[in-house]
């Protein structure tokens, strides 16, 4: 199942990232995981909210460029090893990760947020292999 | 030293007199060689008998960049093919090269002016010279190359690109003066005071220019390498390097006005200004066979002085340039205007057309950034997706004006939109 996380395009300079939190914070969107991407001149924010569509309006009408883009949430136990076999799986289908980051950990479980080469491939090939992955409504659940 | 003591040092009578029978030579010739010319002062009801003397420059037309690039590439050539010994091109506005031509008399003019400018420099037969332009269809290797073999000193054509290179024989060779651009300059002699070898240097002077420049930046290249260091101008639709360069007094660059007839014109009225008084430099070239022009307006911004220099010379001095009439930039010696940048923007789909270019001077070389907004269909959550496109408009940008710049992505609707007249360039350097 294909979530749908919010990205923010951010120029490196003061104050820029808490002007999108602002944002976020004026309209009650509630950010369960996030990562940010950064160059030299400029960053990457990229969030799973509970509202994403939402999010993204606000955001763009506050003049941010934005997209929604196709992620996987992926539930795998809390213990070592479990990861390295999350992407063996898909590895050795042939699905690249084009970037990835951390979600939440809760009792024996852990989340990961997983941009897939083939998001669609990735969802099905996870699936086969009987690996949970998230929809919106379960990811708003975990707010 | 003067190196044509007749023609630099003659009385104003004497000049105007010679000014006036080659301008009504000139006129006569582009009247019977370029139909352009031709029309022009038909349709002003001109006929060649009508110039009878420099007074009556003012009743010609005028000639434009544009004009040259209407022409391309041989239009307003007077001479025939077959007598045009050389080519030199500059980028245009519009993709389309200035094409400029010379006969074989042409390069010996522009050889003896640049031979007058090096000698202001102090340049003589004994000197090595290292010629630090870049050789090619830019007029700057050649046309200083040219005049530096006339005087008969031994010439290094280094052109452009291997500076390390170029320490090393300045030093090994001896070289006693350099012609390159003033920022290279500066470059070079930043590299010789990290590699310790300004104690090594044979060097005296320089003869700099393709760029505008101060005299605050002379004096610092002066005290940097120990040497005096001279403002040669010049363009290559006129000519190239050698209209005009400053002696040892540094009060104004001499004219080389018995080849190229100097005008100072109101920017708005297009008349004549009183001696002294700022307006727009226009060139008539009054000996030239290949491209003559008639009243060329050089966009550039000065004023002329005809009183006799402390040097001797009795040339027309224009003062260091205050500025430009139209938005062109001279970023590393390369002539560029905002609306080649615009231009090709335009084609690239994913960026918007709003743009900010800022140049400065980093470590004494020009630097270009560009600023665009990319259109958010086109935005892009990876960086490899968004390294790839500046790539791709960097590429698009080194195609169209020949420099590289550095693109910058921001944010949309964070560069200004135009109310009135947009602002499309920040320039940090102070060149004028």
């Amino acid at each position: 199942m294909n979530a749908k996380q919010l990205s923010v395009f951010i120029e490196n300079r003061q104050g820029r990232l808490g002007e999108v939190l602002e944002v976020l914070k004026k309209n009650d969107i509630n950010i369960i995981s996030l990562s940010l991407a950064d160059t030299t001149e400029y960053g990457l924010l990229r969030l799973i909210v509970n509202n994403p569509q939402e999010g993204r309006a606000q955001l763009s009408e506050a003049g941010f460029s934005t997209m929604l883009t196709d992620v996987l949430v992926i539930k795998i136990a809390h213990k070592a090893g479990s990861l390295q076999e999350l992407l063996k799986v898909l590895s050795d289908n042939g699905i690249n990760i084009e970037y990835m980051y951390g979600l939440s950990v809760e009792g024996t479980s852990a989340y990961v947020v997983l941009k897939a080469s083939d998001p669609p491939a990735a969802d099905k090939i996870l699936g086969k292999a009987g690996v949970t992955t998230l929809s919106a409504s379960d990811i708003e659940k975990l707010n | 030293m003067i190196w044509n003591e007749t023609k630099e040092c003659m009385s104003r009578d004497e000049m105007t007199a010679l000014q006036s029978a080659r301008l009504v030579k000139t006129v006569d010739y582009v009247y019977h060689n370029v139909e352009f010319y031709r029309k022009k002062m038909q349709r002003e009801g001109l006929l060649p008998g009508d110039i009878k003397g420099i007074e009556d420059i003012s009743k010609l037309p005028f000639t434009t960049k544009d004009d040259l690039r209407d022409t391309y590439p041989f239009g307003l050539f007077a001479a025939p093919k077959s007598q045009i010994v050389r080519i030199h091109a500059s980028s245009g506005t519009t993709g389309k090269a200035t094409v400029v031509g010379y006969t074989r008399r042409d390069l010996d003019i522009w050889a003896e002016c640049v031979a007058r400018c090096l000698t202001m420099a102090g340049v003589t037969k004994d000197d090595i010279i290292q010629v630090g332009y870049g050789y090619g269809l830019f007029t700057g290797g050649l046309g200083a190359h040219g005049g530096a073999e006339k005087i008969g000193a031994m010439v290094v054509p280094m052109s452009t690109g291997n500076s390390k290179k170029l320490i090393t024989m300045m030093v090994d060779f001896g070289v006693t003066a350099i012609a390159c651009t003033p920022s290279y300059l500066l470059h070079i002699s930043e590299l010789l005071e990290k590699e310790n070898m300004i104690k090594d240097l044979k060097l005296r002077t320089a003869i700099c220019g393709a760029e505008p420049w101060t005299d605050k930046m002379r004096q610092e290249i002066e005290s940097r390498l120990h040497i005096t260091a001279h403002d040669i101008y010049g363009l290559s639709e006129v000519m190239g390097p050698g209209v005009a360069c400053d002696c040892s007094v540094h009060d104004g660059l001499h004219v080389c006005e018995d080849h190229f007839y100097p005008e100072i014109l109101d920017t708005a009225t297009l008349k004549a200004v009183p001696a002294g008084e700022t307006g727009e430099l226009v060139f008539t070239t009054i000996t030239k066979e290949g491209l003559p022009l008639i009243r060329y307006r050089t966009k550039d911004i000065t004023s002329i002085n005809y009183e006799k220099c402390e040097c001797g010379r009795t040339s027309a001095r224009i003062s260091k340039f205050k500025g430009r009439v139209d938005d062109m930039l001279i970023i590393r010696g390369v002539n560029v205007f905002p609306s080649q940048v615009e231009a090709a923007l335009v084609d690239i789909k994913e960026v918007t057309p709003h743009y900010m270019m800022i140049v400065d001077r980093v470590n004494n070389l020009d630097t270009l950034e560009i600023q665009v907004e990319i259109d958010e269909k086109y935005f892009s959550d990876e960086i490899k997706g968004l390294e790839a496109l500046t790539q791709k408009i960097a590429h698009t940008i080194n195609q169209a004006i020949g420099l590289n710049a550095k693109i910058r992505i921001v944010e949309p609707q964070s560069l200004s939109r135009s109310e009135g007249k947009a602002v499309h360039v920040i320039d940090k350097r102070k060149l004028y």
